[in-house]
């Protein structure tokens, strides 16, 4: 026997040469039970070779014919009537930020995707990261087969994400497979199959009882073997060896010119098709992804631009699925007592998005610092955002109008995060944003001011940021102010356009030029959900910040700066004078009924006298005549003695009483 | 053709030693019984008879026996024939039956 062979394969080599007479014999007992298949030899292969490459080969004279369209037809039936059972697609959570809740929930479970994009867009990194969150987050352990980097460089580059694949090779979760593959060292002659990359999955896949798989890039094989025809058989059974084993698995591939991939991968891998993509406009690079299709599946169909940050991938949906945030109906200051005044009495609704626009100088900031200042000392939570001015400068300029924000500050209740918006895209400012948020767990939000960010994006894509920002931040139930610098000359709404039908309330400042002044005035564009003052009305920025002043509303109109003065002045002058008026007569009245009452003391005084003096005569009279009887009774009692036969007293009485009259 | 190659494969080894140089030492991986491997192996030991008589050895790997060594010599294609000396080590994938590509890859014939 030779020594050079292997013993196991010299015993198969014999073993194979004595039985094939019986084998083929096997073939016809086969082929006679199994009708449907059509094909004995199909059957037989099954059960001697545990995994054999598909081909046509014949063997034994028995010419193999692979199963007819209609069989094939029938078995895919058969393969989707067992994963499609249960009513929803089973599906792995990627873990990636965003990604999952596009998709409703990950990549379909037990089934290959394609992940296209071109060089640079992040495949690799979001095949890793499927990988390692898997492991880490839904334990389901992975292979990772990459055909382009060493395991090395893989651990290295992904390491600045915060994986370590090492740990996680250690641990025995996850297998690197590194595929090199070169032409030039490879000579072909005649008939092969790929069973070599095969038998290295199934070891990986073995070693760590791995559930996901990535292959990235699979592409590289086609630089490597010459024979497509070969290449494109083993690539159909490479993805349905995957779906046979129920391998969740992440195939990426290189954006071809007018196709999806280069060399048309998505001919086999038809359950999920991702696109990444990469695209620079007005020098500001932004990644998108698109889930181009979902095999039994709803998934979101926009471009959503996606972040690579220091903690892997994050998609960020243009909106969020619903619009279900709950709303409060609390109510939270603005931080200047007559804007208070203007919005019902109580300002803004807490948690909704408030747009303070206006023209340059008009106090934007100042808004926006009162607003922080006031929720500081009501113990909220402020994070600042601008965009223009450093902190420092900030809090010195409102310092300047008495507003000191340094004791927030100081207790860790206001934190000013400076970003210049031209440092990064759109969505990493968003991410930003987000992950501040995260952090920092604010009660508000101030962004000052949006329209910077017109330096780094179109209107659309502001808008699309601003929708995102406002959504996340309702749904968090944080109140948003965003302050927005309008040009002069433009229409003052019209500017705004791109974010005003997104904010509950609109405060515009804006500079009334008359009568060679500027002064400031404020009104309420819009105020959902509250009834809210329809004045312009004027402010200054006095040393004690905004003060808002009573409005000057009369019959000349509205008047601000030095003709409501003057305005004010005249009418005040003609109060005075009315009242001055009013008081002269009031001063007559008075002397008058002075006058009257003095008059009327007099008659009283002398009616008096009088009453007295009447009075007095008829006591007199009284008495006089008490007397004349008195002594007419003593008359007739002396008659009475001296007549003693005499009978008429009565007589002389009446002569008396006669006389008396 | 077993006896054949054992007696081969032994004074290989003896010639090892002498001149490392003109020593060929092959390695042939496959999978299981196919019959591209045994195409393969049929081929291989032909030209070697004719070429390489004396001075060479095969080892035949099946990886569905031992899968580990499937990544050492990063083989994917099956079969897959190694030329592990002379150095640089070159690789011939296929069943073999273009006896003349198989002489250029073993660096036997010019390219």
């Amino acid at each position: 026997m030779p020594t050079g062979i292997s013993g196991r394969l010299r015993q198969r080599f014999t073993a194979w040469g004595k039985s094939s007479p019986a084998a083929s014999t096997d073939v016809s007992a086969a082929a006679a039970t199994t009708s449907r298949m059509g094909c004995g030899t199909h059957e037989r292969r099954k059960c001697v070779v545990p995994d054999p490459p598909i081909g046509n080969r014949g063997r034994n004279g028995c010419l193999y014919r692979r199963p007819t369209k209609p069989d094939r037809e029938e078995m895919n039936v058969a393969r989707t009537k067992r994963t499609s059972e249960p009513s929803a697609l089973p599906k792995a959570p990627t873990g990636i930020i965003g990604f999952d809740e596009i998709t409703f929930g990950g990549l379909p479970k037990g089934r290959p995707t394609l992940v296209a994009g071109e060089p640079g867009s992040g495949k690799t990194l979001f095949s890793s990261e499927f990988l390692v969150r898997g492991i880490t987050q839904f334990d389901e352990p992975g292979v990772f087969m990459a055909f382009e980097e060493t395991a090395e460089d893989l651990t290295k580059n992904v390491a600045s994400l915060g994986f370590d694949l090492n740990d996680l090779v250690r641990r025995n979760k996850l297998a690197i497979d590194f595929v090199y593959v070169e032409r030039s060292e490879i000579e072909e002659t005649g008939e092969y199959d790929l069973e070599g990359l095969f038998v290295r999955l199934a070891l990986a896949v073995q070693q760590v009882n791995a559930k996901r798989v990535v292959l990235d890039t699979v592409e590289a094989l086609f630089s490597g073997f010459t024979n497509p025809s070969i290449l494109r058989a083993e690539l159909r059974r490479l993805f349905r060896w995957l779906k046979e084993r129920d391998l969740t698995a992440v195939i990426t591939a290189e954006r071809g010119e007018n196709t999806l991939t280069r060399y048309g991968l998505e001919e086999y891998v038809a359950d999920a098709v991702i696109v990444l993509d990469h695209r620079v406009h007005d020098e500001i690079s932004t990644r998108r992804l698109r889930v181009v299709k979902y095999r039994g599946s709803s998934h979101g169909t926009n471009e959503y631009p996606f972040l690579i940050g220091d903690r892997g991938i994050s998609v960020l949906p243009i909106t969020s699925i619903g619009l279900h945030h709950v709303v409060s109906s609390q109510r939270i200051s603005s931080g200047v007592a007559g804007l208070d005044l203007m919005l019902g009495g109580r300002g803004y609704y807490r948690g909704s998005t408030i747009l303070i626009s206006g023209t340059a100088g008009t106090g934007k900031t100042t808004f926006a610092a009162h607003f922080a200042k006031k929720l500081c000392q009501d113990g909220g939570r402020c994070l600042y955002l601008p965009m223009e001015e450093s902190p420092s400068q900030i809090v010195r300029n409102m310092h300047s109008i008495g507003l000191d924000l340094q004791p927030c500050l100081k207790k860790g209740l206001l934190r000013f995060e400076p970003m210049r918006s031209t440092l990064y895209g759109l969505e990493m400012h968003l991410l930003t944003i987000h992950r501040l948020v995260e952090e920092f767990k604010p009660d508000a939000v101030v962004l000052d001011p949006i329209t910077n960010y017109l330096a780094i994006g179109a209107e659309a894509d502001i808008k699309s940021l601003l929708t995102r920002v406002t959504d996340y931040l309702k749904s968090q139930r944080i109140t948003t102010v965003m302050t927005s610098l309008t040009h002069g000359g433009e229409t003052i709404e019209g500017s705004n356009a791109a974010v005003s039908s997104l904010v509950d309330t609109w405060i515009l400042l804006r500079s009334v030029e008359c009568s060679g002044e500027r002064n400031r005035v404020a009104y309420v564009l819009k105020s959902r959900g509250m009834s809210h003052s329809n004045q312009l009305s004027e402010y200054t920025l006095s040393a004690d910040g905004v003060r808002f002043i009573q409005p000057y509303i009369g019959p000349a109109g509205a008047l601000t700066g030095s003709a409501r003065v003057s305005r004010e002045a005249i009418e005040q002058a003609q109060a005075a004078e009315a009242s001055q008026q009013i008081d002269l007569k009031r001063r007559e009245l008075d002397r008058k009924r002075r006058m009257l009452d003095a008059q009327i003391a007099l008659l009283q005084a002398r009616f008096e006298g009088e009453q007295q003096e009447t009075e007095q005569a008829i006591a007199q009279q009284r008495t006089r005549a008490d007397i004349l009887q008195q002594d007419r009774r003593d008359i007739a009692k002396l008659r009475h003695i001296a007549n003693h036969g005499r009978e008429q007293p009565a007589r002389a009485k009446s002569a008396n009483k006669g006389k008396k009259k | 053709m077993t006896a054949d190659k054992d007696n081969k494969a032994k004074t290989a080894a003896a010639d090892q030693s002498d001149t490392d140089r003109d020593f060929w030492e092959l390695r042939l991986y496959v999978a299981g019984q196919t019959p591209k491997s045994l195409t393969a192996f049929a081929n291989l030991k032909r030209i070697c008879e004719e070429h390489l008589q004396g001075k060479y050895t095969i080892e035949v790997i099946d990886l569905l026996e031992n899968p580990r060594l499937a990544q050492g010599d990063q083989i994917l294609a099956i079969p897959t024939l190694v030329r592990k000396l002379p150095e640089p080590v070159r690789k011939i994938i296929g069943d073999l039956s273009n006896e003349e590509r198989v002489l250029i890859g073993l660096d036997l014939r010019p390219r």
